[in-house]
């Protein structure tokens, strides 16, 4: 197990082997089916390790470079980190509901990356800033976003859910991998403040295809700022194979752009948070970006308006399975005898009280007004703005004409 | 004690823009108790195979749609009966807002519900004086199947859409005003509520259609919901129409022949001849093109342009062509036609057309340009049929109606090519008109249409 990258040049990779339909990643060392092969189709990689503190069975295993980063977790700390995965689950599985149920226009489900999210954001301090994508909703409740915040711009009530600067995590981003480019200016930003805060973008492996991903990457690296690229490499583009769009290992290209990287299990929740924290601590005392690829998957389609079997191979589903997050921390908890009746009954009620009120934040949203649309486009008056607000307030006005035979397109 | 209440659940959009998804297959039954998210149905949608989730905790009490029927979204598909306890599963979805009415779900693509919180409120519908249907003058045998040809006028000046506002738009639809006939007063000719509302009062019709206007004010159904039906005097185009109708179809033995034919060369000269300078401002369309092919084709085939006499016992021979188009007109059918139609070079009979079917649309074909026709085309093309079996025009040997042009896998050299298609659907009066004649005829036309260059040999 290496951690960084840099110096592993001329590594003879052991990656080769391409399984003939099944492609999955190793994130189940010790596991029960993908064994040590990546099977990826990666070439010419150097050979990272996975960083693996809890195997997919439960077993904690020690890690000399990493253990030190989670020593301070205690069994209640577990507990805790336990529930939120269990959480967020059920909000994902509720949010998932309410898109069927026709009160979410649309909705990504991060069914698999539960320990990725929690991970990585539990890890953080509450001045670092967060820049999410679309699908990091686990992120969002555990930074403390109202949940009916969190589903505001699904349901289509709003632009974005929450003022960024109240939880310091920025509104989901929808454009692939732009919000990099952000986090890399907000950094930037911390470190003309000479504060000792650090940032954290998330983005799945199809960004980092993506040129503003690359562009980030350069001037994080050219600027040294303190900033965590978190790539949750979730196998899948949509319907893409990560095999596809990039022929070595994610994490190799951090050392393109001479940034430190770890590839690190994305199901494994100790391990995601001592290889954030690593990074973290990299960024605070001037060390500049790292790289950070979470090997997870996508167990639920890409959004609800997607249908993942038409382009996937079950067997790959089964896979991963058998690697859960959620499962392996379960199985921890029980040999440590921490997961009793009384326990799981907390968490369950905890879980069924936040899906109880995100559906009802959900179903209880009032819609915007038309006019509204005008709002947040710019922060001072703009005339071209207030006038085309004036012709749209006339517009619906026309429709209240007394005599009128009909408003009814003003409704809509 | 609880108090129950029936909901429904309308199919919501479940991918992005769908306006519609197929029930697969119910998970529940008619009496089956349900929990707030349990699968109740199977649904496949344009993009996938979705599970639907209940969205209430209750007693089904109804499934409104079958295992394999196409639905549209927003239609109700189950009910259920819930529990109006505060204990009830349903309940716990109280809203953060207790003033706010229950919401319907908001369906994507579809608009949101119309809330009676904060929005413009909404008065009650004034229902206006229904339009009167207005009837032409003398109407001389209306025929035929349905024809709007299509509504642009011909020069490019009156091309644009009549200037109005929406809701303006809206109110001369419901009164089934064409706003092409308005005449607009405000600012820079836009029409206005007022305008539309004294065209209905007959400020802008002629006086023989206002006589007739006020002789049928007929009840166009007034009554937006409510009576289950309408009862509406037969009277007026619609009489006419289907006296001639019955009195085409039941004295001359039709045939119906079809033919379909790749007309790609056709509508890439269409293309050339909008560019060539000759025709700048003309409106070229697919019917030009197949009325200048009837045209043609009557030259070698005279006796599809002819007419049975039955009081005289006579055969008449036309040798001139009164080519008739069947147009849909706010009235209802006409079929105007365009005189010597034969003499006319192909400049002029798109222009013809042109302004026989705006004067048509705009209501104010006039008698003349109503009679006399000797062979008719219906466009039903334009309403994307393919073909029919249209009814001649009484008095007249045949009619032709043109399908949609649709881009279809079709043999073209020796391989499948997309290319462009049209069916041409022929009815002639076996009377005068033998198979072979008419055959020859529709071959002829097709052949045209197939390679426009067959002009030079025909002609």
């Amino acid at each position: 197990m290496r951690r960084y990258h840099e110096s592993c040049r001329g590594m003879v990779t052991r990656r080769q082997k391409v399984a003939a339909t099944v492609v999955t990643d190793d994130a189940g060392r010790g596991g029960t089916s993908a064994g040590q092969d990546n099977n990826a189709g990666h070439q010419g990689g150097a050979g990272h390790g996975m960083v693996q503190l809890i195997t997919p069975s439960g077993e904690r295993v020690s890690h000399p470079e990493y253990d030190p980063w989670v020593r301070d977790v205690s069994d209640e700390q577990l507990c805790s980190l336990y529930e939120d995965l269990v959480v967020i689950r059920r909000i994902d599985k509720e949010a998932t509901a309410l898109q069927r149920q026709g009160e979410l226009g649309l909705w990504p489900p991060l069914l698999g990356q539960e320990a990725s999210q929690v991970g990585s954001v539990r890890s953080l301090r509450d001045d670092d800033f967060i820049f999410p994508s679309y699908r990091e909703n686990g992120v969002a409740y555990c930074r403390g976003v109202d949940l009916a915040d969190i589903l505001r711009v699904w349901r289509g009530a709003a632009s974005g859910g929450w003022d960024p600067y109240t939880v310091n995590m920025a509104i989901p981003q929808i454009v692939i991998g732009a919000q990099t480019l952000h986090a890399t200016g907000y950094a930037m930003g911390i470190q003309n403040d000479g504060a000792d805060s650090a940032a954290i973008v998330y983005f799945g492996d199809g960004a980092t295809s993506e040129g503003d991903v690359n562009e980030a990457m350069v001037f994080a690296a050219s600027f040294q700022v303190p900033l965590v690229f978190f790539c949750q490499n979730n196998h899948w583009a949509i319907s893409e194979p990560v095999r596809l769009q990039s022929h070595t290992q994610l994490v190799d290209r951090g050392a393109g752009f001479g940034i430190p990287s770890m590839r690190v299990d994305g199901n494994d929740v100790l391990a995601v948070m001592a290889a954030t924290r690593v990074a973290l601590d990299r960024a605070r005392r001037g060390g500049g970006p790292t790289f950070i690829e979470a090997v997870t998957y996508r167990m639920g389609p890409h959004t609800t308006a997607d249908d993942p079997t038409r382009y996937r191979d079950p067997n790959e589903l089964e896979d991963w399975a058998a690697k859960d997050p959620i499962g392996r921390v379960h199985a921890l908890l029980d040999r440590k005898g921490l997961f009793t009746e009384e326990f799981e009954a907390g968490v369950r009620t905890k879980a069924d009280a936040v899906a109880r009120e995100l559906r009802a934040g959900c179903t209880g949203m009032p819609d915007p007004e038309p006019l509204d649309v005008f709002k947040h486009v710019y922060s001072t008056p703009n005339s071209w703005l207030d006038r085309q607000q004036d012709h749209y307030s006339r517009y619906l006005a026309s429709f209240g004409d007394p005599a009128g035979a009909t408003q009814e397109e003003g409704a809509r | 004690m609880t108090a129950t209440m029936i909901k429904e659940f309308r199919l919501p959009d479940l991918g992005e823009g769908l306006t519609e998804s197929e029930i697969v297959s119910w998970k529940v039954g008619v009496g089956d108790t349900v929990s707030l998210n349990q699968i109740i149905a199977e649904v496949e949608t344009a993009k996938a195979v979705v599970e639907l989730p209940s969205p209430f905790a209750g007693v089904i009490t109804a499934l409104h749609e079958q295992p394999g029927t196409v639905v549209e979204v927003g239609k109700p598909i189950v009910s259920f009966e819930v529990l109006d306890d505060a204990g009830n599963q349903t309940a716990a979805a109280a809203p953060a807002e207790p003033a706010l009415p229950k919401r319907e779900p908001n369906l994507v693509g579809y608009g949101a519900v119309v809330e009676s919180t904060g929005r413009p409120v909404r008065r009650q519908r004034t229902l206006v004086e229904p339009a009167p249907v207005v009837e032409p003058a003398p109407v001389v045998e209306p025929a035929a199947l349905v024809e709007p040809v299509e509504t642009k006028p011909a020069d490019t000046a009156s091309a644009e859409r009549p200037r109005s506002t929406p809701p303006v738009r809206k109110l001369a639809k419901d009164l089934g005003v064409d706003l092409g006939s308005v005449t607009g007063t405000g600012p820079t000719g836009l029409i206005t509520r007022d305008d539309v509302r004294n065209f209905v009062g007959g400020g802008d019709l002629p006086a023989a259609a206002q006589e007739l206007a006020a002789q049928e004010a007929a009840p166009q159904p007034a009554s937006p919901q409510g009576e289950r039906e309408v009862r509406t005097p037969i009277k007026g185009v619609r009489k006419f129409t289907a006296a001639a109708m019955v009195n085409s179809a039941f004295t001359a033995p039709h045939v119906t022949e079809f033919l379909t034919v790749d007309v790609t060369p056709s509508m890439e000269l269409l293309a050339r001849l909008k560019e060539s300078k000759a025709f700048a401002g003309h409106k070229l369309t697919p019917l030009t093109l197949v009325a200048k092919a009837v045209l043609i084709a009557l030259r070698r085939n005279p006796g599809l342009n002819a007419r049975w006499d039955e009081a005289n016992q006579e055969i008449v021979q036309f040798n001139y062509v009164n080519l008739g188009i069947a147009a849909a007109t706010p009235r209802g059918l006409t079929v105007p036609n365009i005189k010597d139609a034969d003499r006319l070079a192909l400049v002029d009979l798109s222009a013809a057309l042109a302004e026989l079917t705006d004067t048509a649309r705009a209501g104010k074909t006039s008698p003349g340009d109503l009679s006399g026709g000797t062979i008719s085309i219906t466009n039903i093309g334009v309403f994307g049929i393919d073909a029919g079996t249209p009814i001649l025009n009484p008095g007249e040997a045949a009619i032709l109606a043109m399908g949609a042009v649709r881009k279809t896998p079709w043999e073209y050299r020796d391989q499948v090519a997309l290319r462009q298609v049209m069916t041409l659907s022929l009815s002639f009066d076996h009377r005068l008109v033998d198979g072979e004649q008419g055959s020859r005829f529709l071959a002829d036309v097709g052949a045209l249409l197939a390679d426009p260059g067959m002009a030079f040999a025909m002609a």
